[in-house]
């Protein structure tokens, strides 16, 4: 272990990085994983045998075909390519997940910046406000909000982002109370630099490492809350190829033509996985001391 | 210790009334108008004026807060709009069914996963280890709809080897009635000696069950690794190896032990997540608990139910995140001086 540290790590960033995945063969399997999917979704009207059955085509006549050389995962109850849709899928719950966290990210950094690095009543109110928002688990909060909304997957996309921001405004401001009481930020305000420049120049770079680590963990647990939600009925709508939505449509077949609900949960199985091993093996290279929570 | 306790209760009932607003605002403000959604799409002005002032939403939003607040307190949590019924007696006549699924769920989730973990960390990157892990990191993945959909496939139309939908055979109830007390028919089959009934309903537990535990099986496993391999290199630990202690008790005992305050700390999180989760699992087994009722509700747009199952659920959170906190305490003493 000490003879690993105390070897130069070879020059260069390829070098560096190839020896990083080498170290790390999960990490590696995930980075590997995660491309496939976002490739799949940016060229799915390129690699879909039938890409007019992403969304509206319908052939009456080949409906609930079994796997086949025409169709590779079958038809469903409208005769839709099964394989097209979930190509497009990997376009949609993805892109739920990004929104989320960009959202979340955008609302919770800087309530948690200013929790932290002010403290006093703005610490307590938002941090009594978080404990509300963390008594609920995050998949039951963001049903209740996605109920009273209409179901669409821009709901989805909000009703999940308001019951994850507060896990970042609690995290970040962990680490912006810590960094507001070292030396340097004593220093720079002593000598008089506005709060705005310490916040930016300060406090947010050097609290950030660990929520990049905790949003890429979260990347798999935004898409299998957006799935439930669609399975049950309160995400995508057809004819969006929403994965969880075509399990859901699936369901009444199942028994017969397993094809309709083994194909796009095994795509969220596959995506869940992809960003759980990159997140993990993120974590393990920018942040090796933590001990996972959630 | 006894201030830490005050101070903990204290905290958690501030939290339970943050909840209760918390849902107050996701049924009345978020929705838009409830008294329009109350009264259908064909109500007439008049009569929506009428479920205003009924529903008392033309009385100023604190007043509004103050009678939900009160009215929950008093145990009206407002009228099912699908059953009916008031909710809280819904809630509490599914709740036991859900209860126990989790229950069981769990402690078969400890039962494997801590064995699991302290495989996993004590040949760290071997075949084994990597097996394990691979296989926690699949739990913590799965969508458990699918799990469910594709378990009934596979054990049911396939092999017939397990029974998938309810709770016990229900013509068990002609033969061997089974008497009532927790509505947890597991607990009242053994309670009353009812082998026939505990026999079907644990063939019946098997499958929801297991769906159910796979993530928290997969939390659990991860937890135990990552907290075994932390406490190995730590002095005392090392201390008992070199006073020659069998590696089996260096692991199995004092390693495990400094493990197991992170476990309990993530059961409570795994507890709701998991009860959660049983909305997506019970309709799919016909288990009649709280998931199948907020996922009737759901498709009925039931918006009292929900938001009643959502004000249960996470009450239930609370109050598990309070009793692992005063455990801690109680296993640790340094907790309570913090």
């Amino acid at each position: 272990m000490i003879e690993q540290a105390l070897t130069p790590t070879p020059a260069g960033r390829p070098a560096r990085l190839a020896a990083v995945l080498r170290r790390n063969p999960l990490l590696t399997v995930g980075a590997a994983l995660s491309l496939i999917v976002v490739l799949a979704g940016l060229f799915a009207p390129i690699l879909a045998p039938h890409p007019a059955d992403a969304y509206v085509a319908t052939h009456p006549t080949e409906t609930l075909l079994p796997p086949s050389g025409l169709h590779p995962f079958g038809t469903d109850q409208l005769g839709r390519d099964i394989l097209t849709r979930v190509l497009y899928g990997a376009r949609i719950s993805p892109l739920i997940a990004v929104l989320v966290l960009l959202i979340a990210c955008v609302v919770g950094i800087p309530l948690g910046i200013a929790a932290g690095y002010f403290g006093g009543l703005i610490d307590d109110v938002l941090m009594r406000i978080t404990d509300v928002f963390l008594a609920f688990p995050a998949l039951l909060l963001a049903l209740a909000f996605a109920a009273v909304l209409s179901p669409s997957i821009g709901n989805t996309t909000l009703a999940i982002a308001l019951t994850w921001w507060p896990w970042y405004t609690r995290l970040v401001r962990g680490q912006a109370a810590s960094v507001a009481g070292r030396q340097y930020v004593e220093a720079a305000r002593a000598l008089g630099v506005p709060h705005r420049r310490i916040l930016l120049r300060h406090v947010l770079p050097n609290s950030i490492t660990p929520l990049i680590v905790q949003v890429s963990l979260d990347v798999s647990a935004v898409i299998l809350t957006a799935s439930a939600l669609s399975f049950l009925g309160l995400g995508a709508q057809d004819p969006t190829p929403d994965w969880g939505l075509m399990v859901s449509q699936g369901q009444s077949y199942f028994t017969t033509q397993w094809w309709l609900v083994t194909f796009p949960g095994a795509a969220i199985l596959l995506t869940a996985v992809a960003f759980n091993l990159l997140g993990d093996g993120l974590r393990d290279v920018l942040d090796p001391r933590r001990v996972p929570t959630r | 210790m006894i201030r830490y306790v005050v101070r903990r209760v204290a905290l958690a009932i501030l939290v339970v009334a943050g909840v209760v607003v918390l849902t107050f605002v996701i049924a009345r403000v978020v929705p838009g108008d409830p008294a329009v959604s109350w009264a259908g799409p064909h109500a007439s002005r008049a009569e929506i004026a009428r479920v205003r002032h009924d529903l008392g939403l033309d009385r100023p939003l604190p007043v509004q807060i103050g009678r939900y607040f009160i009215g929950v307190l008093g145990g009206d949590w407002g009228t099912s709009i699908h059953t009916h019924r008031p909710v809280l007696s819904d809630i509490m006549d599914r709740a036991p069914a859900s209860i126990e699924l989790v229950l069981v769920a769990l402690l078969f989730s400890l039962v494997v996963g801590i064995p699991l973990g302290l495989v996993s960390a004590k040949w760290p990157g071997k075949t084994a280890d990597g097996v394990i892990r691979v296989g926690a990191v699949l739990g913590v993945s799965m969508p458990a709809f699918w799990l469910a959909l594709i378990l009934q496939l596979v054990f049911f139309q396939r092999l017939h080897l397990l029974p998938v939908a309810g709770q016990y055979d229900p013509n068990l109830d002609y033969t061997h009635p089974l008497t009532q007390y927790t509505r947890m028919v597991l607990v009242d089959a053994l309670v009353t000696g009812n082998w026939s009934v505990l026999r079907s309903a644990a063939a019946h537990v098997v499958l929801p069950a297991l769906v159910i535990a796979s993530y928290p099986l997969g939390v659990i496993t991860r937890m135990v690794r990552a907290s075994v391999l932390d406490s190995v290199g730590e002095d005392h630990v090392r201390m008992v190896r070199s006073l020659g202690f069998p590696e089996r008790s260096v692991f199995g005992r004092f390693a495990l032990k400094l493990a197991l305050n992170p476990v309990i700390a993530v059961v409570a999180l795994v507890f709701a997540y998991s009860l959660a989760n049983t909305f997506l699992v019970e309709a799919i087994f016909d288990w009649p608990g709280l998931g199948s009722y907020a996922a009737d509700s759901i498709s009925s747009l039931d918006t009292p139910a929900i938001v009643g199952v959502t004000l249960f659920v996470a009450i239930v959170y609370v109050l598990a995140n309070l009793i692992v906190d005063l455990v801690q305490a109680w296993l640790d003493p340094r907790i309570a001086l913090r």
